[in-house]
């Protein structure tokens, strides 16, 4: 099966698509921050995959009185370093995210974007008046 | 002498008008007079150092890239300097009499932007390349900005805004990028006599293009179709009308006009590439067109606007023709329309401080409550019109001989019908001021009484004036030193 | 050893360390000398580094010894150096700016967080530019990211700027999310990190379908950053919403060094060859440039609030520098430096303004900014000598760029691009002159009249002044900007040393 051999990357187009579809189309500001954090775990089992090798393991320095039956392969561990970065950076993010939510909560009493946008319509016109009333 | 000294007197005296502002209005002016005969002195001076043979150059600012700034006195530039501080001095006189007589507000920012304007005329007057004139230019721009909207009214803001648009819109989406790709094709905007084309070096529909963009990128020329922000303008105050909107202002654009002929284009190169050929077409139609629509335009001040882009379009003209007689006529004719054009700025002042009249129609018989104002009226348009004793007559004798020379002889016949239409359009408003008998309704009973402006403004017109008829005395003087360009 | 050898690496360190220690001290007045004098320090380290790469020379200091591909190293020319200089620069008169401006807009026990946030901020944005490792960007943009998405929600009454940095978060994060994939892929197809490495390695495998894939997915993560035209949505809110002095630090760099990652990743590390001629990155990235700065500046005419409009002309300029840099000449990308650093200046000049007048006037509105230049004299003339520079009158830093952007456009033959560079002018006299004319000729409206409207206090309009004062400076001495724009152009489209 020829489609599935790179399942791995089939995954993680799946992942991303799906986090950027929650992104675009939902309006509730918690599920968009969930599609970001799924749009980002795609990119982290991208860089997983790409330090994979077949057969590989990982990369743990044997010591010599083992016995050393075959040649040892190691996985790449440079990218899964590197995802672990950028893991740590997608969890700082989401955790700013969901502090600004709360914020908004607590000033709008909704984490509806289109419900915020309305109050803050609403409030512009209001202010509008209030300046032609002087 | 170093030319940048002639900057410092306009500068100079701006702490001062802030420091005496509105309590001492009477040491506030006193200053400016000072200042404007320190100016006279300097260019005066310049102009017998330069006389004696010495090349009077500033230092210079390197912008970057080998661009630089710098000022270099020419026969051109000190002969405009000489006219703008000339009439700096004779236009305060008159602004006195008439801001106090009008009662106008923010009399203060008004005369330092009027000091502003005229320093940026003298690095105009003086500009050593074409950079340094654009900078002037754009200067004079921002400074009389305010002075356009100085009511502050709609009408006036909206003048404002057609004001900068055109002014500083034309220069920076035409003039700029002609003045790059000049930079860019010979590597220099210095002004060298013949010019710095290579004939070689540009083609003809190039060297069209770009006369095309430095000339109608020159909005202060007024060219037709740029011509709309002058009339607009006029709802600035009269001084300002009279100095910047019919001397300084618009005159640092035809200036322009001709140093770039003169020095940039060179006579040479316009003559083989026939560059100028479709421009003066467009310039002979701003002059008869210009002079049609002034006939039908009622307000004093807008006809005089629409007298001032026909005869601006002269001068455009006389550059145009591209020979050394017709850029003396031009040169010339900056002068002679300068003294004519502000004395009947002057006038029409006078008239709206003394009895608060703008249209033309209400002129009638207004000859026995202003007889001076008028009497210097009708010499002024006489000037302009272009009959002897005055000034005006040479300035476009010069200029139709320069057509000759050119070959273009249909030039000369454009001249002749707009005189006619100078006429046509001039010449009634005194006829009606001096043989119409006043309307008799209401309270007009006492039109017979002299009802003259302020002596301030008087004395200024009698100035000016005379300025109209002595100089056609003395034109070889100038015309002496336009031999030298 | 010489004293200087370990600057790079201090220059970043400094104030990355200073950033927890402002949190330990707790204190607003402190943790403001902490930031102002590390900035001072940091100012001075890249002063230093500027010189020292002034003649041409590179410096590439490796970290911790470890030698370039395989360990990290910070690679610094006069690009990045220049840059650096302007972002420090930038930072510290915010950050002076930042001392009187922030007591009308955030909590007074919150300042200590805004100074931190602060200094994390610059950290990100220096390291960004210093290092010359592909994935060190990635960590630096989000370290800036995160941080600046905290100062624009600190603001305490604006409760649109909570939304405002939502919305930039999440337009960030993707962008830099698509940076990190494009380089994934870079480093799949190569092997390496180093974008000097990098640069070698792609010569090889400049046909392989991964290396298009990376470049496709950087290209678009670097626009969203740079909020160029059709991707600009978080720019405008952000810009409004944010206390001013972030506004106007971020409108000074923030984009500036996403165009910066752009120049180093598409001229240095794919080179000009492959992004432009190759991938035709220009054809694409033109058109999106010329439509950007004219619908921009159209919308900024129709503006109501000062800082909104200005927000719109920064889009706006962004659209002129790309629209330099997809020129792919020497002479283009020279252009477009020049214009990142002098409307970096002219920008943070023009908010820090619009900033003292809402201070004063508490609003943002242009329709209350009646004869403002009689209430409040110095203000409105430095921001009416910004806005002349916006325009690109002579003898302000506005006319070096739009000259070397037009000269720039003719020698490669754009000649419509140079005239509809020009023609925006046009509508930026109409964003400004509508402006000044609000400023001088119209009255205090009604509901301003009660207000105590007076000149800023001095110590904002210090560090304005000094910021107009550097770009009138540089306009009339344009050719120290010039002259390492030009080094840095030809370093960058020579390639790999």
């Amino acid at each position: 099966m020829e489609f599935f051999a790179l399942y791995n990357d089939w995954a993680v187009i799946v992942l991303m698509m799906a986090g950027f579809y929650i992104m675009i189309a939902r309006h509730n500001l918690v599920k968009k921050i969930l599609g970001l954090s799924i749009f980002q775990t795609g990119i982290f089992y991208f860089y997983v995959g790409l330090g994979k090798v077949d057969g590989g393991t990982a990369p743990i320095f044997i010591e010599e009185n083992e016995k050393l039956t075959e040649a040892v392969i190691y996985s790449n561990p440079l990218p899964h370093v590197l995802i672990l970065t950028a893991i740590v950076v997608g969890v700082a993010t989401m955790a700013v995210g969901l502090a600004l939510i709360v914020r908004i909560y607590e000033k709008y009493g909704s984490i509806e974007e289109d419900e915020i946008q309305a109050i803050d319509e609403q409030e512009q016109i209001n202010d509008h008046n209030g300046h032609a009333d002087h | 002498m170093n030319p940048l000294v002639t900057l410092l007197p306009p500068l100079l005296v701006i702490p001062f008008i802030i420091f005496f502002g509105e309590r001492q209005k009477n040491i506030r002016e006193l200053c400016i007079f000072i200042a404007g005969g320190i100016l006279l002195v300097l260019n005066i001076s310049l102009y017998q150092n330069f006389l004696d043979g010495q090349t009077i150059v500033s230092g210079s600012i390197t912008l970057f890239d080998g661009l630089k700034l710098y000022l270099k006195a020419e026969p051109l530039g000190i002969l405009f300097a000489l006219l703008a501080s000339f009439l700096w001095i004779v236009t305060t006189l008159y602004s006195i009499g008439y801001m106090r007589g009008h009662n106008e507000k923010n009399q203060t920012r008004f005369y330092v932007c009027f000091a502003i304007a005229i320093a940026s005329v003298m690095a105009a007057a003086y500009a050593g390349n074409l950079l340094t004139l654009f900078v002037a230019y754009e200067a004079i721009t921002l400074s009389t900005f305010p002075l356009v909207t100085h009511s502050g009214t709609e009408k006036a803001k909206r003048a404002g805004r057609i004001y900068l648009g055109v002014l500083m819109g034309g220069s920076i989406v035409l003039l700029m990028p002609a003045i790059i790709v000049i930079w860019w094709i010979t590597g220099s905007v210095d002004f060298v006599s013949g010019g710095v084309f290579n004939e070689s070096e540009v083609s003809p529909f190039w060297a069209t293009l770009l006369l095309m963009l430095i000339v109608f990128g020159t909005g202060k020329a007024a060219l037709m179709p740029f011509h709309n922000w002058l009339p607009n303008a006029m709802v600035a105050p009269t001084p300002v009308s009279a100095l910047l909107h019919a001397v300084a202002v618009v005159k640092t654009g035809v200036f322009l006009i001709i140093k770039v002929i003169v020095y940039i284009f060179g006579f040479d190169f316009i003559a083989s590439t026939g560059a100028a050929d479709i421009l003066l077409v467009f310039a002979a139609g701003t002059i008869l067109l210009a002079s049609l629509i002034a006939m039908t335009k009622d307000n004093l001040k807008e006809r005089l606007a629409y007298s001032t882009i026909s005869q601006l379009s002269y001068i455009v003209m006389a550059a145009l023709i591209a020979n050394t007689l017709a850029a003396q006529g031009a040169a010339l004719h900056i002068v002679s329309h300068a003294f004519g054009k502000i004395t009947l700025f002057f006038c029409a002042g006078a008239i709206m401080v003394a009895l608060h009249k703008k249209a033309i129609s209400e002129l009638d018989g207004i000859g026995k409550q202003m007889p001076y104002t008028m009497t210097a009226f009708f010499i002024a348009a006489i000037s302009i019109i272009g009959l002897p004793p005055l000034i005006g007559v040479w300035s476009k004798l010069v200029i139709a001989e320069g057509a000759i020379e050119g070959g273009q002889l249909w030039l000369v016949a454009v001249l002749i019908i707009s005189s006619l239409l100078n006429i046509a359009y001039l010449l009634p408003i005194p006829i009606r001021a001096f043989f119409k008998a006043a309307p008799i309704e209401g309270d007009n009973y006492q039109a017979c009484e002299m009802q003259e402006a302020p002596l301030a403004c008087l004395v200024a017109i009698a100035i000016t004036t005379l300025g109209c008829i002595v100089l056609f005395f003395q034109t070889h003087t100038i015309s002496e030193l336009l031999s030298l360009i | 050893m010489p004293y200087n050898i370990h600057f790079p690496a201090l220059l970043i360190v400094l104030p990355l360390m200073a950033a927890p220690l402002c949190v330990i001290v707790r204190h607003s007045f402190f943790s403001w000398l902490i930031a102002v004098v590390v900035n001072i320090c940091v100012v001075l380290f890249s002063v230093s580094l500027l010189l020292q790469v002034i003649d041409g020379d590179v410096i590439r200091y490796t970290l911790g010894g470890w030698a370039a591909p395989t360990g990290i190293e910070y690679y610094i020319d006069t690009l990045n150096a220049v840059l650096m200089v302007v972002i420090s620069i930038i930072s510290f008169f915010s950050l002076i700016y930042s001392k009187a401006s922030i007591q009308a807009e955030i909590a007074p026990q919150r300042y200590y967080l805004f100074y931190t946030g602060w200094l994390l901020c610059l950290t990100g944005l220096l390291g960004i530019v210093i290092t010359g490792d592909a994935f060190n960007v990635f960590v630096f943009l989000e370290i800036s990211s995160l941080s600046m998405y905290m100062l624009i929600a600190l603001g305490k009454e604006r409760k649109q700027a909570l939304l405002a940095a939502f919305r930039y978060l999440i337009m960030g994060s993707v962008g830099a999310s698509f940076i990190l994939l494009g380089i994934g892929f870079l480093y799949a197809a190569t092997g390496t990190l180093n974008m000097s490495d990098l640069a070698l390695h792609l010569v090889d495998a400049d046909q392989s379908r991964t290396v298009i894939v990376g470049f496709s997915f950087i290209t678009v993560g670097l626009l969203i950053k740079s909020a160029i035209f059709p991707v600009y949505s978080w720019l405008p809110n952000a810009y409004q919403y944010a206390p001013s002095a972030v506004t106007a630090f971020l409108a000074g760099t923030a984009t500036k060094v996403s165009l910066y990652v752009f120049l180093r990743f598409f001229f240095h590390v794919f080179g000009s060859e492959y992004s432009f001629a190759e991938m035709l990155l220009g054809k694409i990235l033109m058109p999106l440039a010329i439509v950007g700065f004219f619908a921009m500046s159209i919308v900024a005419i129709f503006q109501t609030d000062i800082r909104r409009l200005l927000a719109y002309s920064s889009i706006a300029q962004i659209g002129y520098m790309f629209a330099a840099v997809s020129m792919a000449t020497e002479a283009g990308v020279a252009a477009g430096v020049i214009h990142i650093i002098n409307h970096a200046f002219i920008k943070t000049a023009l908010f820090i303004a619009v900033g003292c007048i809402a201070y004063r006037l508490g609003s943002s509105r242009i329709a209350d900014m009646g004869n403002l230049i009689a209430l409040m004299p110095w203000t409105a003339s430095a921001f009416i000598i910004g806005g002349l520079s916006l325009i690109g009158v002579p003898l302000t830093a506005g006319f070096v760029s739009k000259w070397y952007l037009v000269t720039a456009a003719i020698d490669s033959g754009w000649w419509s691009i140079a005239i509809m560079v020009l023609l925006s002018s046009l509508m930026a006299i109409m964003y400004i002159g509508k402006i000044i004319e609000v400023f001088c000729f119209r009255k205090t409206t009604e509901n301003m009249k009660g207000a105590d409207v007076k000149e800023a206090p001095l110590f904002m309009l210090i560090p304005l002044w000094a910021l107009i004062i550097i770009s009138v400076y540089t306009g009339i001495n344009g050719s120290i900007v010039v002259g390492t724009a030009e080094l840095a152009a030809s370093q960058l489209m020579g390639g790999m040393l």
